[in-house]
């Protein structure tokens, strides 16, 4: 079972942007395209396979049009932020079934220069759910503070240690030059913050930005004479979560079910693990989704965050860029976890470096974490 | 019954799968549906029951209480109709017949509501279709 070192990330470009009035949506994939194909050595003509995420329900296909593509293989699976690191999973699949050898994976958003309410825009998507769900106000962020709540009272999870999750990355964030937000911040700073849904703090939410980025996932072959160090697809899945005809335990995530399948597939258990990028839409995010990986056991996600056990130069350094709480959330942030994670493990990380890192896990939250939501896990190797 | 005009908050599609529970809301009556071949409780409801594809559906009346699970208190939504009514508490309550269900905690303060609190529901008449179940604090 498994891709057998077939596929490798060959290409990464994150795009600088925070904030781009001035540019289009698709503009932006375009410019990703562009800087993730150059960093591969690859040009557009040797795409193949092409996925997206974001654009509407065919917008693959306008995408595709937009950069004049002729792929023998697409994909726009849509299960929320986390859906372009199930692209890599999938990429690899394709590439190791010999259906495609160049796939090319591209997100951008405009959502912070069209003031785009993220999180607390209310929205009601008109599925058999949203009708019992809407007319009582969820948002994206109360559906997350909810399990928050629920965590605090099950195992007296404080709002300090969510907290040192949010002080943690911003200290990331301060060695990445272009992360939003660089100024450190304390503990007390995000507890003096106001409260956007309890026991949410503002500061234990993502920020939101402009941006984009993409990703080259190859064949091992044909990454053999390319310019850039390969990061090896070592294993890959998916799963969802969502309320299980009204009795799911809100402390179980998708990641209880993806994650111990990526690193089985992988061959690689937790001690392997040298850093993580987690979905940080919010400060409850990484701490649930380090115990639901199995990281530490459920309940002690608390005190696993604190004492600078996530930090640079911890035992495991979790989202070194900076996070979506810090550095960008264009909206959809998980291609910005593969593409950290593949610097890191290429060495290219700069000031904010993890030693000697040669095994890095993706894991992605998509949707609403209290009600429905997807999680994609993908662990990574250096070549 | 709500001023149809100023209500602005999304209202839920009354339809094959779901008129049973929406009619009975209007009577200020809450079911949860049972399925008849499996034994299996579900909300929402729906046609076939997912623990066994069975659409033999019995309707089941609930005693209407039940206890907080989880909820939170929001300060902040951009959507028509509850950004005028911050801060307004989200739930999932726990009925006493083992089924979660989404709603809103009123009838006490925002700040009053805690995780296990006995509640009992209590009925918003929205328009002559739409009557919507929310908790209370239980009597």
């Amino acid at each position: 079972m498994g891709f057998d070192r077939k596929a490798v990330i060959a290409g990464v470009y994150e795009h600088p942007t925070r904030w781009a009035p001035d540019k289009t949506m698709f503009q932006i994939h375009a410019e990703s395209a562009r800087g993730t194909l150059v960093d591969a050595g690859l040009t557009i003509k040797d795409v193949d396979a092409y996925f997206t995420s974001g654009v509407g329900p065919i917008g693959v296909l306008s995408m595709a049009e937009h950069l004049n593509l002729q792929p023998r293989y697409l994909d726009s699976t849509s299960i929320g932020g986390s859906s372009f690191v199930a692209h890599v999973t999938h990429a690899a699949a394709a590439i190791a079934a010999g259906l495609c050898e160049v796939a090319l994976i591209t997100y951008g958003s405009t959502a912070s220069s069209e003031r785009f309410a993220v999180g607390t825009g209310g929205g009601f998507a008109g599925d058999p759910p949203d009708h019992f769900e809407g007319p009582f106000g969820p948002t994206v962020l109360g559906s997350y503070a909810l399990v928050a709540q629920r965590h605090m009272h099950e195992f007296g999870t404080t709002s300090e240690q969510l907290a040192e999750i949010a002080v943690t990355i911003r200290r990331h964030a301060s060695l990445n030059p272009v992360a939003k937000f660089r100024d450190p911040i304390t503990v007390e700073d995000v507890l003096a913050s106001r409260i956007v849904s309890s026991p949410l703090h503002l500061l234990d939410c993502c920020i939101i930005t402009d941006g984009g980025g993409a990703v080259v996932v190859t064949s091992a072959e044909r990454a053999r004479d390319l310019q850039k160090r390969p990061v090896y697809v070592l294993g890959g899945s998916e799963a969802c979560c969502h309320t299980s005809m009204g009795k799911r335990d809100l402390t179980d995530m998708a990641a209880q079910q993806s994650g111990p399948r990526a690193m089985a597939m992988a061959g690689m258990t937790h001690k392997d693990i040298h850093m993580c990028m987690i979905y940080d839409s919010f400060t409850i995010t990484v701490l649930e989704t380090l115990e639901n990986l199995g990281f530490c056991k459920k309940g002690e996600g608390g005190a696993f965050v604190q004492n600078g056990r996530i930090g640079l130069g911890g035992e495991l350094p979790v989202n070194t860029d900076g996070g979506g709480l810090s550095s960008n959330h264009p909206g959809m942030r998980g291609i910005f976890l593969v593409i950290e994670a593949t610097k890191q493990l290429r060495g290219e990380c700069g000031a904010r470096q993890v030693k000697d890192c040669e095994i890095a896990l993706c894991h992605g939250t998509g949707g609403m974490l209290g009600l429905r939501h997807s999680g994609a896990t993908l662990v990574l190797g250096r070549g | 019954m709500a001023d149809e005009k100023k209500y602005k908050k999304p209202l839920p599609r009354i339809d094959e799968e779901s008129k049973g529970f929406w009619e009975a809301s209007q009577r200020h009556e809450l079911y949860v549906q049972k399925c008849r071949a499996c034994g299996a409780l579900r909300y929402y409801p729906r046609a076939l029951c997912p623990a066994c594809l069975s659409d033999d559906t019995e309707w089941v009346l609930s005693s209407g209480r039940g206890t907080v699970y989880t909820y939170t208190v929001t300060h902040q939504n951009q959507a028509a109709g509850f950004r005028d009514e911050l801060p307004y508490v989200l739930a999932y309550v726990e009925l006493d017949e083992g089924v979660r269900m989404l709603t809103n905690i009123v009838g006490c303060k925002p700040d009053d509501v805690k995780i296990g609190m006995p509640v009992e529901v209590t009925f918003e008449d929205v328009n002559p279709e739409v009557t919507l179940p929310k908790f209370k604090p239980a009597t």
